[in-house]
C-alpha cells in the first residue's frame, strides 16, 4: 500500500470510478492518525475506523459498511457509469480541538487483475501457463466489457452533439419569427397609436 | 497487490520481493475550487516512474501539476496543463510528493485522473529457478502480456478523452439552452417594452403642451 494522502479528521474524500456493468473492484486502503505529541502518524490508533460508501451511476448506495484501521472492500458493478467510492472516518472529536489529521494508504483494482499465485508456485510447467493463460482471457474479458461500455458512452456523446445542432437551428428559426412578428406589431400598434392620437 | 492462497516460506519472500518493484495507482478525483490536493508515495533509489495525468471535467480542463522530491527539490512543475506524462528515475529514497492545484479558479472544480506507476512490471516467468529458456507457449503468453497491458493503456487514454469531449458537448448544450431561452426573453420584453415607452413620450407631452397653453 504505497500511495497515500492527507484529509482532515472529519472530511470526506470521495474518488469516482467509471467502470462497465459486472466489473468486480477491491479496494486496499490503511488508514493513520497524527499524533500531536509524537508528531508523527501512529502506526495503529485503537478505536479508528472508516466509513466506507460506495455509490452507483444512480444513486443507489452498493456498499457502506465501517471497516477498521486496515481493511480490504469489494463490490461488483450493476450498472455502467460513475461509481463513487467515499471515505470518512468515524472519528466523533471535533476537528478544531483535535487538529489532526489522517493519513489514507489506498489501493484499488479494477477488473479482475488478480494472480492467483499459489497455482504458480506449483513447480509444474503446464499448470503455471495454464494460470497465465487464464489470467490473460480474464484481462480480454475486461478489454471487451470497457469496449462495450465504450461504445454506450460514445453514442450518449453523439446524441448530445446532435441534440444541439438541432437545437441551434430550431433556435434561429423561431428567432426569425419572433423578431419578423415583434416587428409586424411594434409597426402596427404605433401606427393605430399614431391614428387615434391624431398625429397622422 | 491481492495475494491469495497458501505457499512455502521462500515462495512468499520470492514473491514479496517481486511485489514490491512494482506499482501503479491510478485515481479519479474531485478537485474542488480554489483546493489543492497532494499525493505522497515512497519510493526506493533508481526506481523508474511515471506520472501521468488529465482533466475531465470542468471549467478550461487544466489544473496546476507539482511533483517533488524528497528534499524538496521540484522535479516537474507546470501550471494551467490538460494533459501530461513525465517520466523520472528516483535519485534518493524517500517520499516523493505530487500535488494538484486548482487555486487559480473561483468557481468551477474540475475532475482530475492521474495514473503514477513505480517501476517496471514484474517479468512473467521469473528466471530465478530456471533450468531452460522459455517455451514457446511461454513467450506466447509473454508477448499477448504486452500486447494486451498496451491495448488497457490506449483505452484508458481513448475513454479519458472521450469523457473529456463528452464534457464539453454537455456544456454547449446547457449553454445553447440557456442562451436561446434568455435571449428570447430580452427580445420580447424589450421590443414590447419600447412600443410602450414611445407612446408614453406622446401622452405626456400633449399634458404639457395643454398645460402651457392654459
Amino acid at each position: 500500500l504505497a500511495l497515500y494522502f492527507h484529509i482532515g479528521e472529519r472530511e470526506e474524500k470521495c474518488i469516482i470510478e467509471d467502470i462497465p456493468s459486472d466489473t468486480l473492484v477491491v479496494g486496499n486502503y490503511k488508514v493513520q492518525r497524527w499524533d500531536i505529541h509524537k508528531h508523527d502518524f501512529l502506526e495503529s490508533a485503537p478505536g479508528l475506523g472508516m466509513f466506507v460508501t460506495v455509490t452507483s451511476p444512480s444513486g443507489e448506495v452498493l456498499l457502506s459498511k465501517l471497516y477498521g484501521p486496515q481493511g480490504t472492500f469489494s463490490f461488483t458493478s450493476y450498472l455502467s457509469g460513475e461509481h463513487i467510492i467515499c471515505f470518512q472516518s468515524n472519528s466523533t472529536r471535533f476537528a478544531v480541538t483535535a487538529g489532526s489529521k489522517l493519513r489514507i494508504h489506498l489501493d484499488i483494482r479494477v477488473g479482475e487483475h488478480f494472480l492467483d499465485e499459489s497455482a504458480i508456485q506449483a513447480k509444474d510447467k503446464v499448470n503455471e501457463v495454464n494460470v497465465r493463460l487464464e489470467h490473460l482471457i480474464e484481462q480480454i474479458h475486461h478489454v471487451t466489457k470497457e469496449q462495450d461500455y465504450e461504445r454506450e458512452r460514445e453514442e450518449k456523446f453523439r446524441k448530445t452533439s446532435e441534440e444541439t445542432n438541432s437545437n441551434i437551428l430550431w433556435w434561429a428559426i423561431a428567432q426569425t419569427v419572433i423578431l419578423i412578428s415583434v416587428g409586424i406589431w411594434q409597426i402596427k400598434s404605433l401606427r393605430d397609436f399614431f391614428i387615434s392620437k391624431k398625429l397622422v | 497487490m491481492f495475494l491469495r492462497g497458501t505457499a512455502g516460506p521462500w515462495g512468499w519472500l520470492t514473491l514479496l520481493l517481486v511485489a514490491c518493484a512494482a506499482w501503479a495507482s491510478e485515481i479519479t478525483f474531485e478537485l474542488p475550487d480554489n483546493a489543492k490536493q497532494c499525493f505522497y508515495e515512497e519510493i526506493v533509489q533508481g526506481t523508474k516512474c511515471t506520472l501521468e495525468f488529465q482533466v475531465i471535467t470542468g471549467g478550461h480542463y487544466d489544473v496546476d501539476c507539482r511533483l517533488e522530491g524528497p528534499d524538496g527539490a521540484v522535479l516537474y512543475k507546470e501550471m494551467k496543463k490538460q494533459y501530461d506524462s513525465f517520466t523520472f528515475t528516483a535519485s534518493r529514497n524517500g517520499t516523493y510528493k505530487f500535488c494538484f492545484s486548482n487555486e487559480f479558479s473561483t468557481f468551477t472544480h474540475k475532475t482530475v485522473y492521474f495514473d503514477f506507476q513505480v517501476g517496471e512490471d514484474p517479468p512473467l516467468f521469473p528466471s530465478e529457478n530456471r533450468a531452460t529458456a522459455l517455451t514457446q507457449m511461454e513467450s506466447a503468453c509473454v508477448s499477448i502480456h504486452e500486447a494486451l497491458k498496451s491495448v488497457i493503456d490506449y483505452q484508458t487514454h481513448f475513454r479519458l478523452r472521450e469523457a473529456q469531449g463528452r464534457s464539453r458537448a454537455e456544456d454547449l448544450n446547457t449553454r445553447v439552452a440557456y442562451w436561446s431561452i434568455g435571449e428570447a426573453i430580452i427580445l420580447l420584453v424589450v421590443s414590447i417594452g419600447q412600443v410602450f415607452l414611445l407612446k408614453s413620450f406622446f401622452s405626456d407631452k400633449r399634458t404639457t403642451t395643454t398645460h402651457v397653453a392654459s
